[in-house]
């Protein structure tokens, strides 16, 4: 280019002046106006901050767009079409020793940290195998499930009434949970499965809310609002209360005296091994048959299904893994808060954990177990941000969406080659 | 006898407003093929607009009912359309060659901006107006009566009137023949001449106006309302899209008056503590027994 291009300050007013009186059509009425009974109160000074600032940005958008740099951001941004990035064979990845790493620091923690410490990382690492258990449904097999929190709810609910009906203790629920929520999944998601896939983010939508209403309103079974009790875990039959009503209590066994923080010492341990071990499981699917089966389903479909794969089956066995999950994660926090009742399994919840797979990365590890710390650890910590937490997740979606859809950490695969002696 | 008739006349005017929201999502489905989940949340914001504009002219002195429906209407249909377009214009339009998934999820993150900007801006209770038109037509059936309040009537005569101007500018117009040539081939269309961003934007505003006017509507008659009223009313009126047939026009209109009148009933009859799961099992059942709807055609997926 000879000449070097100038900004037009005459467009980048007017953009700046529509922006603004769209923006007051906006934030008029429903930031100026605040209802008080059948009155209001007039709020207008929020009102000029926000078209002040909806004013001033897009001016400062639209000027920097017309700059050499602006233009050679807006090309590179409408050419973005990252995919998974395809290491060479034989890759050695340099972070080896991060895992082992993590697994010492993760197995002294519970004895160094506070017991508040404990409780926020318990809570971090239970949404750390729901983002997880998300992340095989929308992360690999890209089938977007609105309802998961119904599946983390079975298992919560199933820990707590199979106690309080059948007397089934936390060991034995922890596989049967993750079987109900599994077969549950099947249940819906088979019929559903077959069809266009936007369909089943509204029905799983409608099936979290259906085990809501029916947890609140089936108070003969449920307790209704009023929530259920939930047993600890036990060391080989060993309680975590300060007195046993049977049997012997863990610090009676050990000689210790009674600290209430020892069931969350314990509860944590096997929280960790269980992640441990959804994250190993999860590692060797990705490079099996099947797992690439969901990858290559949710890239393509129709030229899955003209290869011959059989693609209800596929998406089928993704969703059922990740709702088994969930209904891990449930028993794991009905255990943790001794207590469920339906409030905790909203819609906001299924939101919160989909805004960790997304920023997280779709289908990347990593970057969910990173994305579940920040996003439950955060809110701890900044409490008087915490009303604008939704508005933030919110934004983050969208955001993410249109900057970068795979997420913060990229997914990287090593590359396959020819075994030696295969003839090429 | 007099349940049952009573249930079907409210089940009328609830189902009127399912097929008023269900023409937004069908629209939408039908020009771009994406669920908009942010338009549930676009009738929650309608029903705000709708106090806030009668409690606006009730402050300059505004008596009369008919001066008062009219302006509220406008107001809250100018505003609601806005909305419409701006979330068109953020959440959508950067996203067009994307793949449905994220649309999707940005969908879903523009719904969770509208609640909390609602809940931050009007405050988490819940909000109310006052009954502007009392008096109703009675029915003496048997022993009972069937009772008709005129607001009922003014919800049905709006919708219909609503869904008549509709009717006519998509099929009679120039700006409908657009929308349906972008809805039938957005390529081809836009080879054509035919602008398709101004096209889809022009459906996104349809489609909230139409809530908009269902909002104003049901805040009048109904009377009070918090911000996650959209939610649920969202899911039923996609109930009502899929039912009549997505991406059908007429389709949208009878999928809701069947989910009104049939979850009348059901409430009615049966029990009205679950008539929300009700409402949410039939969308199950019809994706199962018939995915295209009554009116819809089957889906054929292209290469």
């Amino acid at each position: 280019m000879s000449q070097a291009v100038g900004i037009n300050f005459k467009k980048s007013s007017i953009d700046a002046l529509i922006a603004g009186f769209m923006a007051l059509i906006l934030f008029g009425p429903i930031v100026g106006v605040v209802l008080d009974g059948y009155g209001f109160n007039a709020e207008f000074g929020r009102v000029a901050w926000m078209v002040g600032i909806v004013v001033v940005g897009r001016f400062i958008m639209s000027s920097f767009f017309q700059t050499e740099k602006g233009k050679a951001l807006a090309f590179r941004y409408a050419n973005n079409n990252e995919g998974v990035e395809v290491l060479p064979p034989g890759h050695k990845s340099k972070m080896v020793w991060i895992i082992p790493l993590v697994i010492v620091i993760g197995l002294v923690l519970p004895f160094i940290a506070s017991k508040y410490i404990l409780t926020v990382v318990i809570l971090g690492l239970i949404y750390v195998l729901l983002g997880l258990g998300l992340n095989i449904v929308v992360g690999l097999a890209g089938l977007l499930d609105l309802g998961f929190v119904g599946f983390y709810a079975i298992g919560a609910y199933g820990l707590a009434l199979g106690y309080e009906n059948l007397g089934l203790g936390f060991w034995s629920m922890l596989p049967i949970a993750a079987i109900m929520a599994a077969v549950a999944g099947a249940i819906l998601g088979f019929p559903v499965l077959r069809m266009h896939g936007d369909y089943l983010a509204i029905v799983t939508l409608g099936f979290g809310e259906i085990i809501r209403l029916i947890l609140t309103n089936w108070a003969s079974f449920t307790h209704g609002p009023n929530g259920v009790s939930a047993p600890l875990p036990t060391l080989f039959g060993l309680e975590f209360k300060r007195r046993s009503s049977d049997g012997q209590t863990f610090h009676e066994f050990f000689n210790l005296p009674y600290d209430s923080a020892y069931k969350y010492m314990f509860v944590y341990l096997i929280l960790f091994v269980v992640v441990w071990a959804v994250l190993f499981i999860k590692h060797r699917l990705v490079k099996m048959p099947i797992g690439r089966a969901w990858e290559a389903l949710r890239e393509d479909e129709i030229a899955c299904r003209s290869l011959g794969l059989n693609h209800v089956l596929v998406k089928l066995s993704a969703f059922m893994l990740g709702a088994s999950t969930g209904g891990l994660a449930g028993v794991f926090f009905a255990s943790y808060q001794g207590f469920v009742n339906p409030s905790s399994f909203t819609f906001f919840e299924s939101a919160l954990i989909l805004a960790i797979v997304v920023l997280g990365g779709m289908g990347s590890t990593l970057g969910v177990v990173i994305a579940a710390f920040c996003l439950t650890v955060l809110p701890e910590v900044l409490r008087e941000f915490a009303e604008y937490r939704v508005l933030m997740f919110g934004i983050l979606m969208v955001v993410m969406m249109i900057w970068k859809p795979r997420g913060i950490v990229r997914v990287t695969r090593t590359g396959f080659a020819a075994r030696k002696g295969v003839v090429k | 006898m007099d349940i049952v008739l009573q249930q079907l006349v409210n089940g009328l005017t609830l189902g009127s407003v399912y097929g008023l929201i269900a023409i937004g999502y069908t629209m939408v489905y039908g020009i771009i093929g994406m669920i908009n989940f942010a338009h549930g949340d676009v009738y929650m914001v309608s029903a705000y607009i709708t106090a806030i504009a009668l409690a606006l002219l009730t402050f300059f002195g505004i008596e009369s009912f008919p001066i008062i429906l009219v302006g509220t209407l406008f107001l809250t249909v100018a505003v609601t359309g806005a909305y419409g377009w701006v979330i068109e214009r953020i959440a959508y339009r950067p996203l067009r060659s994307s793949s449905r998934l994220s649309v999707l999820i940005s969908a879903i993150g523009m719904s969770l901006i509208l609640q909390n900007y609602v809940q931050l801006s009007q405050g988490a209770n819940q909000q109310g107006v006052p009954t502007l038109l009392t008096g109703a037509l009675r029915f003496h059936v048997g022993d009972g009566f069937v009772q008709i309040t005129y607001m009922k009537l003014l919800i049905l005569f709006i919708s219909i009137l609503g869904m008549g101007v509709l009717t006519y500018v998509i099929q009679k117009t120039k700006l409908g023949r657009m929308c349906r040539a972008t809805q039938q081939d957005r390529k081809m269309a836009s080879i054509l001449g035919i602008d398709t961003d101004k096209v889809i934007s022009t459906v996104f505003v349809i489609g909230a106006v139409m809530a908009a006017l269902a909002g104003v509507l049901v805040t009048l008659d109904y009377g009070a309302f918090d911000f996650y009223v959209g939610f649920i009313i969202g899911i039923k009126a996609f109930t009502a899209a899929v039912l009549g047939g997505i991406g059908s026009l007429p389709g949208a209109m009878l999928g809701g008056l069947i989910l009104g009148l049939s979850e009348a009933l059901f409430a009615g009859l049966i029990s009205s503590d679950y008539k929300d799961v009700f409402s949410f099992s039939l969308l199950v059942l019809i994706l199962i027994v018939r995915p295209s709807g009554l009116l819809g055609k089957p889906e054929v997926e292209k290469v």
